[in-house]
């Protein structure tokens, strides 16, 4: 038998019963950070804003690699086509120490600590102590051998692409041009809430959630629970069935968009009778909490359907595989996954306003942070279920698997909420990258 | 002792009293008692130290007002869905910072710990309450307490109040 052994162990045909193996097995899960966190994908590093000066650096993580994005000196001629932002991995090319400690500053060099291997901010070894060994008399002695080049032994590069501001990197030297990475189909939905703004830093929130990687993101994919599982947004009308909404993805199927337009909630029994989370009588005390206003970058020309416009009060973008982008009213945010093991996973939010927004705006996008982040009226819970999903998969074992079949067993967008189409068409990709 | 000194002293024992009171009315689940620690108009924000310590402005929570306080406590007693759990308040003493236009400015350091049913105890938030403190015929309020927590990296989800 020479033929390769098949590694695949997906038994079922198509995409919607998801087997609990998939988010359990650690070897598994190794090749999934060699595939796809370190394949031919874009990760998200963070936004050009973090890091506004030259110098300017932050860690963060592309899969379980601590790497450093950080802002380059870049030459007048060659300002126009170099963003100027490089993004290295954090670990010595001399004896893999991770060197940088500090989440974030300013440095003119990067110097490990251990034996004072010197880079560049582009990741290029500058120098290194006694490389041409140390005089002793009439001889040298030790220093390195005479064929060691310091170009051969700077820090790991990545590639790195800057897209209204969003930074992405990627280890892989195959990966497309990030925005044919993201298609077509939710491009615009980017440049609705980035393109020719700029961003304004308003704060960080990190928790860290006892279940697979995977779940954050089918979690964004999922139209189905919020309306049942989130009481405000059944109540309040901000995200539930009855509301005019389209399901988009990308061609692969990896990345996808929800879209969906708030209405004034209340009674409808067609989308609240019989959901124990739909609260009749729940008034705020402080209406403040809730003070939605529209803004105008809301409205843009309908991608699908052209001369005519959309205005959109929430969408919710997940970009394949670790980045989540939520607009919620006047909420924005970056949520990024960063995987730590089949069962774990740290989900690091930032929270951004635009650079025009006068004081109220940035008060009130402030003010509905309560609704998001580890401790938010709707997402807390998010995190919770998720433990809860990873529990029930990990008592069960091998046999086990998901059921994900609302609106059919197909993959692709819909126009409406009652389909768990947007699971299945990750599910799909991830098992032709994974040869499952 | 001065009459200053001792003035101070019993400024500070008032403070711990509030404190201690503030802790087991959490501790023991009577959250509806809470916003009552607060003035009408008080501020209540969790806040992670990186972003106190970089002036960015978001926080975990951020409450401006005792209404929101109680949109809070229904949010956490009748919405967010979360397993159950108990929490422990332990604070230190408080240091009085200053007086000034009769706000009192003091901080306290807390950590709280988790406990699932069932389960052992984990450390679960640690930082230092800053406090602004205003004296009401009821007794001492806070106008301000901002909780900023040292611990970024949060459990899972926080639920309830600090």
């Amino acid at each position: 038998m020479n033929a390769p052994q098949s590694l695949a162990r997906w038994a079922d045909a198509g995409s919607s019963r998801v087997p609990f193996w998939a988010y359990t097995d650690p070897q598994l899960y190794r090749l999934e950070l060699e595939k796809i966190f370190y394949g031919r994908h874009w990760c998200y590093v963070g936004l050009a804003v973090e890091i506004p000066n030259v110098g300017d650096y932050k860690l963060t993580w592309v899969g379980e690699r601590q790497v450093i994005v950080v802002r380059d000196r870049v030459a007048p001629k060659d300002r126009d086509t170099d963003h100027g932002i490089r993004v290295v991995e954090n670990r010595c090319a001399h004896r893999g120490v991770r060197f940088c400690q500090q989440p974030h500053g300013n440095a003119r060099s990067f110097v490990c600590p251990y034996h004072q291997w010197t880079y560049k901010l582009n990741g290029d070894l500058a120098g290194l102590p006694f490389k041409d060994g140390v005089k002793d008399g009439d001889c040298i002695n030790g220093g390195m051998p005479p064929g060691f080049d310091l170009k051969d032994h700077g820090l790991a590069k990545l590639r790195v692409e800057v897209l209204h501001g969003l930074v992405f990197a990627t280890f892989n030297a195959e990966a497309e041009p990030l925005a044919e990475y993201f298609g077509p189909q939710v491009m615009p939905w980017l440049d609705r809430i980035f393109k020719g703004r700029g961003l304004t830093l308003l704060g960080y929130n990190r928790q860290r959630i006892p279940g697979n990687w995977k779940l954050m993101m089918e979690n964004i994919k999922d139209p189905y629970h919020p309306g049942l599982l989130h009481t405000w947004f059944v109540t309040f009308g901000l995200w539930r069935a009855d509301q005019k909404s389209r399901m988009v993805t990308d061609a692969h199927g990896r990345h996808a968009v929800m879209i969906s337009r708030r209405n004034e909630g209340g009674q409808n029994a067609a989308v609240t009778s019989g959901v124990t989370s739909f609260k009749a009588d729940m008034q705020l005390h402080d209406k403040r909490l809730l003070d939605v206003v529209p803004e105008p970058w809301w409205t843009v020309d309908d991608p699908s359907d052209p001369g005519t416009s959309i205005t959109p009060s929430v969408t919710m973008i997940t970009l394949f595989p670790s980045l989540i982008i939520q607009q919620q009213v006047n909420s924005l945010s970056t949520r990024h996954i960063v995987p730590r093991g089949t069962g774990e996973f740290d989900f690091v939010w930032t929270h951004f306003g635009f650079a025009d927004d006068a004081p109220e705006m940035t008060r009130r996008r402030l003010r509905q942070a309560n609704l998001f982040g580890p401790a938010g009226f709707v997402s807390a819970d998010d995190g919770e279920v998720i433990a809860f999903s990873q529990e029930g998969f990990a008592q069960w074992g091998e046999g086990g698997s998901t059921l994900c079949e609302l609106g059919g067993t197909g993959i692709g967008g819909a126009e409406h909420m009652v389909t768990e189409s947007l699971i299945r068409s990750m599910y799909a990709y991830w098992r032709k990258v994974m040869g499952q | 002792m001065t009459e200053e000194q001792r003035d101070r002293l019993l400024l500070q024992l008032e403070i711990d009293q509030l404190n201690a009171a503030y802790a087991a009315t959490l501790d023991e689940r009577r959250f509806d008692e809470w916003p009552g620690f607060f003035t009408e108009d008080g501020r209540y924000r969790v806040q992670a130290r990186e972003n106190f310590d970089r002036g960015l402005p978001l926080a975990l929570i951020d409450l401006e007002s005792q209404g929101m306080m109680k949109d809070r406590v229904y949010g956490v007693t009748q919405t967010i869905y979360h397993g159950p759990y108990y929490t422990r308040h332990v604070v230190s003493p408080a240091q009085v910072l200053g007086e000034q236009g009769g706000l009192v400015r003091a901080r306290t350091h807390y950590a709280v710990f988790r406990t699932r049913p069932g389960d052992a105890s984990e450390v679960y938030n640690v930082g230092r309450y800053l406090d602004e403190i205003v004296r009401t015929p009821a007794g001492l309020r806070l106008a301000s307490r901002q909780c900023i927590y040292d611990s970024e990296m949060v459990l899972n989800s926080l639920i309830y109040p600090i």
